[in-house]
């Protein structure tokens, strides 16, 4: 344990980690016999914000907001169409193989699916010592068998198992536990960012928590700076220093933790907020109910992309600047972001209303 | 606070026993041995009731459900016990008399509606199929029924959704389709295994409250299979909540939620993130369920369980009726006998707040 080598400790400079520049990432469509190109499916469409160093930063919205394809764009899993990511100043999208190979070590992936993203004919040793050989050079010695298998059972430690199960297959072992494989995994190489992608929504309950607390003990361990990507508001809620908020490849709203769920200035964070079932039965909110469905991100709407579901929209009645014009992304005060024309006019009262919080 | 809660007011409309499940039992004999999946269940659910059925990943909670519609294959699986329905058996009844009982007089709705749906017929004709199968009625007044059926589940355009296909439709929608599906024969009971648990949160909320409000409208007992405690709290009046096979507490949503009296149902209630535990620990249940080949020999939760002495390791506790029969868990901590023990489990501080 005491072996480890903790990851570089946070300089002093107060750039962030990592800056996004009006990133996105379009998909094609394709039909016909010759795949001709006929629309794009924008499943990030012109995002920017930074992550600080140090910093658990949370993102959430529903399924096909493009959460995932951001962070996975961000570590080049998927091709950006345009815009920029910046790792210390550099930008990640011009780097040549050999270069970003080397920034592969510092930035590294937790996935959703703890079975899918084991290869069940691999021991646990291989699984987790592949990343290790990939990165092997002269300084580390991880080419070494030997170092490299002691390595990697100094990691299993880390993450609650036993050094023994080096040599394990992964039909041997429960969900969290192959959780926490690719926990292991992930942190073998002394990353400094981690893009957890949906790591507990595949796990139940008393084993999320055990996840959860991990990942928190990790990050002081190692100094980690988190991309923590969830559908669940309450697992966002309890991790995460600032929480971002998308819907149809936007970002909509940015905030503070404590300042996004006590005052969500976005008609969908408060849409959010409100449909989560509490388990507490004295909690009781008025249920904001939207209509229909998530639209297309192959063709979302014009103007606000949440006109057309949006609740607060219809009390105001029915402004035409909602469908007409595509709100900014802009600050409200303290580093709270919102894409609302009408985020002024969003009481306390109504927010409380919904959300099930006491106005004190 | 005492055990002996007063008897809740039953809502409205609440009436007599419905279904009366008795040690129901469902094992599989697999090549390695038996799995007692459910292992001595009771439970009842009174006409117009709502009871949720809660647990995590491999409680026997859907094999409950896939039981009293007999939708176990035998072999490997194996049936013994009582589901009482409408004065029968129906583990008695025979194939064709299940057959007018299941989707007539009680219907099932799934976790995933895309899987329960057949993908090359049209929506129209599969709900029609179910019209057919359990009403005298012809054509036309089939094709009425059923877009009546997606009129009532909040489908827009019910008379052009009628032609089209599954694939054509988003997640919210085929779950509506399936629940006009379940509800186009007006089912005494429906079961709804993890109606929510594939959708996003928006349409997870619009799925729950049509399943309320159709409840409330038609009458319709619901049976809620879950592992959402959220989910539990606002769809139910009264929960049972499973672990490794058996039922360890039972009560109303108010009772169980608030006031758990068995060491899992609050281990799981402690487990869950929320507002006040952030920059807190959050508590766990430590270890894994057990291994189906090796329960334990006392109580299945003993392994796990933060308060566990000899009395749990020798033998399992019955469900302990705590003041009134409704409202039971099994536990030691709860037999008369061992009352000086509960005193650690009563120091403990509320689940929904944060604890060292």
């Amino acid at each position: 344990m005491s072996a480890l080598p903790a990851a570089a400790a946070p300089a002093a400079s107060p750039r962030p980690l990592l800056e996004i520049e009006n990133l996105k990432t379009y998909f094609p469509i394709q039909a016909g016999i010759l795949r001709r190109t006929i629309g794009y499916v924008r499943a990030v469409d012109d995002v920017s914000f930074e992550i600080r160093r140090g910093e658990v930063f949370g993102l959430v919205g529903e399924s096909g907001c493009g959460k995932t394809t951001l962070g996975r764009t961000v570590l080049r899993l998927e091709k950006a169409t345009s815009g920029q990511a910046l790792l210390d100043g550099r930008n990640l999208f011009s780097l040549s193989g050999a270069e970003m190979r080397q920034v592969r070590r510092r930035m590294q992936i937790i996935f959703q699916d703890p079975i899918g993203s084991l290869n069940p004919r691999m021991p646990v040793s291989d699984i987790i010592g592949e990343g290790l050989l990939a990165q092997a050079d002269k300084e580390n010695g991880w080419g070494d068998r030997k170092l490299r298998d002691d390595r990697v059972r100094d990691y299993l430690d880390v993450v609650g198992l036993r050094r023994d199960y080096a040599r394990r297959y992964p039909h041997e072992f429960s969900g969290g536990q192959r959780q926490r494989i690719g926990i292991a995994r992930a942190l073998a190489l002394a990353p400094e960012f981690v893009f957890a992608d949906e790591p507990v929504s595949a796990l139940d309950v008393s084993i999320q928590s055990q996840i959860l607390n991990l990942l928190i003990d990790l990050r002081e361990q190692f100094n980690l700076t988190y991309l923590f990507v969830a559908h669940n508001l309450s697992v966002v809620q309890y991790i995460s220093d600032r929480v971002g908020v998308m819907y149809i490849g936007k970002l909509v709203e940015l905030a503070d933790v404590s300042d996004l769920y006590a005052r969500p200035r976005h008609p969908y964070t408060i849409a959010l907020l409100s449909a989560v079932p509490d388990p507490d039965p004295r909690v009781r909110k008025k249920r904001l109910v939207l209509h229909g469905d998530i639209p297309s991100p192959a063709n979302p709407p014009s103007g606000c992309r949440f006109h057309t579901r949006c609740w607060f929209r219809e009390r105001l009645g029915n402004p035409p600047r909602c469908a007409a014009e595509a709100p900014a992304f802009r600050d409200l005060g303290g580093g709270h972001l919102a894409a609302c024309h009408y985020s002024e006019e969003i009481t306390r009262d109504l927010v409380a209303q919904a959300v099930g919080l006491s106005t004190a | 606070m005492t055990d002996s809660a007063a008897i809740p007011a039953r809502r409205e409309g609440v009436g007599d026993i419905l279904l009366d499940v008795r040690d129901l039992r469902t094992c599989f004999h697999v090549m390695d041995g038996t799995v007692r999946a459910v292992d001595g269940v009771s439970f009842t659910i009174r006409r117009g009731g709502r009871l949720g059925l809660v647990g995590e990943s491999g409680c026997g909670k859907s094999v409950t459900a896939l039981s009293i519609m007999r939708l176990i294959e035998m072999p490997p699986g194996e049936m013994a016990g009582e589901v009482r329905f409408g004065g029968r058996d129906l583990l008695t009844l025979d194939s064709n008399a299940m057959h007018e009982v299941r989707g007539g007089e009680i219907a099932m709705i799934f976790q995933e509606p895309m899987t329960s749906l057949n993908p090359v017929l049209t929506v129209g004709s599969q709900i029609m199929e179910a019209v057919f199968l359990h009403q005298e009625v012809d054509r036309g007044q089939a094709r009425e029924i059923a877009r009546q059926a997606l009129a009532d589940v909040g489908v827009p355009d019910p008379q052009r959704r009628l032609d089209q296909y599954p694939h054509e439709l988003s997640g919210g929608m085929r779950q509506r389709v399936m629940i006009a599906m379940a509800l186009s024969c007006k089912p005494d009971l429906l079961i709804a295994d993890e109606p929510t648990t594939a959708l996003d949160v928006t349409i997870q909320r619009q799925i729950l409250e049509l399943i309320k409000s159709i409840q409330e409208r038609t009458g319709t007992a619901l049976l809620l299979i879950t592992h959402d405690l959220g989910v539990v709290a606002e769809t139910v009046d009264e929960v049972a909540i499973m672990y490794a096979g058996r039922i360890v507490e039972t009560g109303t949503v108010d009772e169980v939620l608030l006031e758990p009296r068995h060491p899992y149902t609050r281990g799981l209630l402690a487990s869950i993130p929320s507002q006040g535990k952030r920059g807190y620990r959050l508590s766990v249940i430590k270890g894994v369920v057990p291994n189906p080949f090796r329960m334990p020999e006392g109580c299945k939760f003993e392994p796990r369980c933060p308060y566990q002495w000899e009395q749990c390791v020798a033998s399992e506790p019955d469900l302990i009726a705590l003041g009134r029969p409704d409202r039971t868990a099994r536990c030691w901590l709860r037999d008369p006998r061992f009352f000086a023990r509960r005193a650690a489990y009563d120091a403990a501080p509320s689940p929904f707040e944060a604890h060292e």
